[in-house]
């Protein structure tokens, strides 16, 4: 064994510290487990309401339909978003300005008024036809409220408003791949309508996933807004059965249960996705390494 | 004869900035012609013009007899529609400075894109093919990687096959290699060399004077958008009769 080798035998690499992240971590498991405490101590809060209610078919059914009415409405505003966003990029100023106009002014009102909106829209057109203006042609003809239902005015409304919100996420995303992309696809003879459904959007799916992810849990719990026009979703429905029995808190506990379950359960798509459309970039694979390794020493 | 390529008089403004002041060239088939001449003197402009994807603002571009992008209807010119401009480029390969290989597809899923989305070719013929020219290349380990697992010249032999899988009349090099190492330089310029033996038909943007000399049937040079000189590698680089084409060929050299 040569000197050399002892020498740097004796050296070890100590990995920088990290006291504060332990102390932080101590602190937040602490608040936490004084909070559950106090709920489950607490004399005000009726524990047999809340196991009670926990899995009723009722609130089962409630959260089936939020569900619902979560991934219609994200599939709906998604498409939107994405033909808005196009619309957006386009070299055409009408396609253009449209695209600006809506996206301003669905962001620039309250989500609540117009749902609210949407639902009162029998109103203002008490029946929905199809048939030429000005003449007596008319194919189809019926009372609004039959057509839009509360359930059905409450998925326009959510659909409408998410695909504003997203429509600038899309954009985002189409603008974050390279020009030469497009070029190499224009130089291969491929359309433009090709490029953008067959390399252009794949990769701009990359920079989508993880604000849609938010968008989805987001619009999760906007669905619970649809209780102002009695859509019998999971808030609407414990709030219904706490009107009668006066156990709000037990119920809301009830509620945000569900809610939690359903949010969690969303990010499994969500990774699934990531992974898949993260394909061949190993700039981030590289760099998510570059990330893991440092959380690994600090471990 | 019909050449492979006539461009007349072709001119291209950026508003007012005056990129290509009148081109004229003309390739037969089977012939190779590099295109010489410093950085900003439209050579890029030039090829993207070829395949439409510049708009030309005068002149006229004919690809195998046929007027690029536009019909001529009396003594005007009329834009064509897009579908027919695509059609079009399918037959002219281009390849580009940095490669431009989709990152979210492997090498073989590159090649076969095109021929099987746009040709409607059999994807089994599509891969068999795909094959065939990784072969051609010197890659055929290397199908099922990613650009991103590959070295830059590696890229760039795949953006080739990827352009020869459409089976073009005419292929495109805009300095194919200045974004390489030096070391990988000679695996693209002999890909390139083999290309031009098998009779493609070649226009090359390149500063690899020993390759034009060697490779090209005619040298083109070109400055402030204009063809300055062109002629034979004997004429235009080893006995340059302007000033413009000696200073720049000693520059590169
Ligand atoms: N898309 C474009 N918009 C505006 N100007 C451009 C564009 N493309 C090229 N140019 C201009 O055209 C000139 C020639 O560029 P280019 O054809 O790339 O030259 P080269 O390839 O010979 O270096 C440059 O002045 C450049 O700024
Ligand atoms: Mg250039």
């Amino acid at each position: 064994m040569s000197e050399n080798q002892t020498n740097s035998d004796k050296i070890v690499a100590i990995p920088l510290k990290h006291p504060w992240r332990w102390v932080s971590a101590a602190l937040i498991v602490l608040f936490l487990a004084l909070f559950i405490y106090s709920l489950v101590a607490s004399p005000n809060v009726n524990h047999d309401i809340i196991s009670q209610f926990l899995f009723n078919p009722k609130i089962i059914q409630a959260a089936g339909l939020t569900v619902l009415l979560t991934v219609i409405s994200m599939t709906i505003g998604a498409a939107l978003a994405t033909l808005l966003a196009i619309m957006k990029l386009s070299a055409n100023p009408v396609l253009k300005m449209v695209a600006t106009a809506y996206i301003g002014f669905f962001r620039g009102t309250p989500l609540l008024l117009q749902i609210v909106f949407w639902g009162y829209l029998g109103i203002i057109y008490p029946t929905l036809g199809l048939g030429v203006p000005f003449t007596d042609i008319v194919w189809f003809s019926a009372p609004t409220s039959a057509v839009l239902t509360s359930t059905v005015a409450g998925v326009i409304a959510l659909s409408m408003n998410e695909a504003a919100y997203a429509a600038e996420i899309v954009r985002a995303g189409i603008l974050s791949v390279d020009d030469g992309q497009t070029e190499a696809a224009k130089s291969l003879g491929m359309s433009n309508g090709y490029t953008l459904r067959r390399i252009v959007l794949p990769q701009a799916m990359r920079v989508i996933i993880p604000p849609m992810g938010n968008e989805f849990i987001s619009m999760l719990k906007n669905t619970s807004l649809l209780q102002v026009l009695a859509v019998m979703e999971l808030y609407a429905r414990t709030s219904q059965i706490s009107a009668q029995n006066l156990a709000q808190v037990e119920l809301l506990v009830v509620a945000g249960f569900w809610y939690l379950v359903m949010t969690s359960i969303l990010s499994w798509p969500q990774s699934y996705l990531e992974r898949k459309y993260g394909r061949g970039f190993s700039a981030t694979s590289e760099r998510k390494r570059w990330l893991s390794m440092g959380s690994k020493a600090s471990a | 004869m019909i050449p492979m390529l006539e461009a007349k008089g072709v001119q291209k403004r950026f508003g007012s900035n005056h990129v290509l002041k009148g081109i004229d060239l003309t390739i037969q088939a089977g012939q190779v012609l590099c295109l010489l001449g410093p950085s900003g003197s439209g050579k890029s402009t030039f090829l993207r013009c070829i395949n439409h994807l510049e708009v030309i603002n005068a002149g006229r571009i004919s690809v195998d007899g046929e007027l690029m992008g536009f019909r001529q209807h009396g003594d005007k010119l009329y834009e064509m529609k897009p579908s027919a401009i695509a059609a079009q480029r399918g037959e002219i390969g281009m390849v580009f400075q940095r490669f431009n290989l989709f990152p979210n597809l492997t090498a073989i899923e590159n090649i076969i894109e095109a021929p099987v989305g746009i040709k409607k070719i059999n994807k089994n013929q599509a891969i068999e093919r795909a094959k065939e020219l990784l072969a051609s290349v010197g890659l055929s380990d290397k199908a099922d990687h990613y650009p991103s697992q590959l070295s830059g010249g590696q890229q760039q032999r795949v953006a080739i096959a990827r352009a020869l899988a459409m089976d073009p009349k005419l292929m495109l090099f805009d300095e194919p290699t200045s974004a390489l190492d030096p070391e990988l330089v000679g695996d693209v310029l002999e890909v390139m060399r083999n290309l031009a033996k098998s009779g493609m038909t070649m226009i090359v943007v390149t500063h690899e004077i020993g390759f034009a000399r060697e490779v090209a049937d005619q040298v083109v040079f070109m400055d402030d958008g204009l063809v300055v000189e062109s002629g034979t590698p004997a004429e235009v680089i080893d006995n340059p009769r302007n000033a413009r084409t000696k200073a720049f060929i000693e520059s590169v050299l």
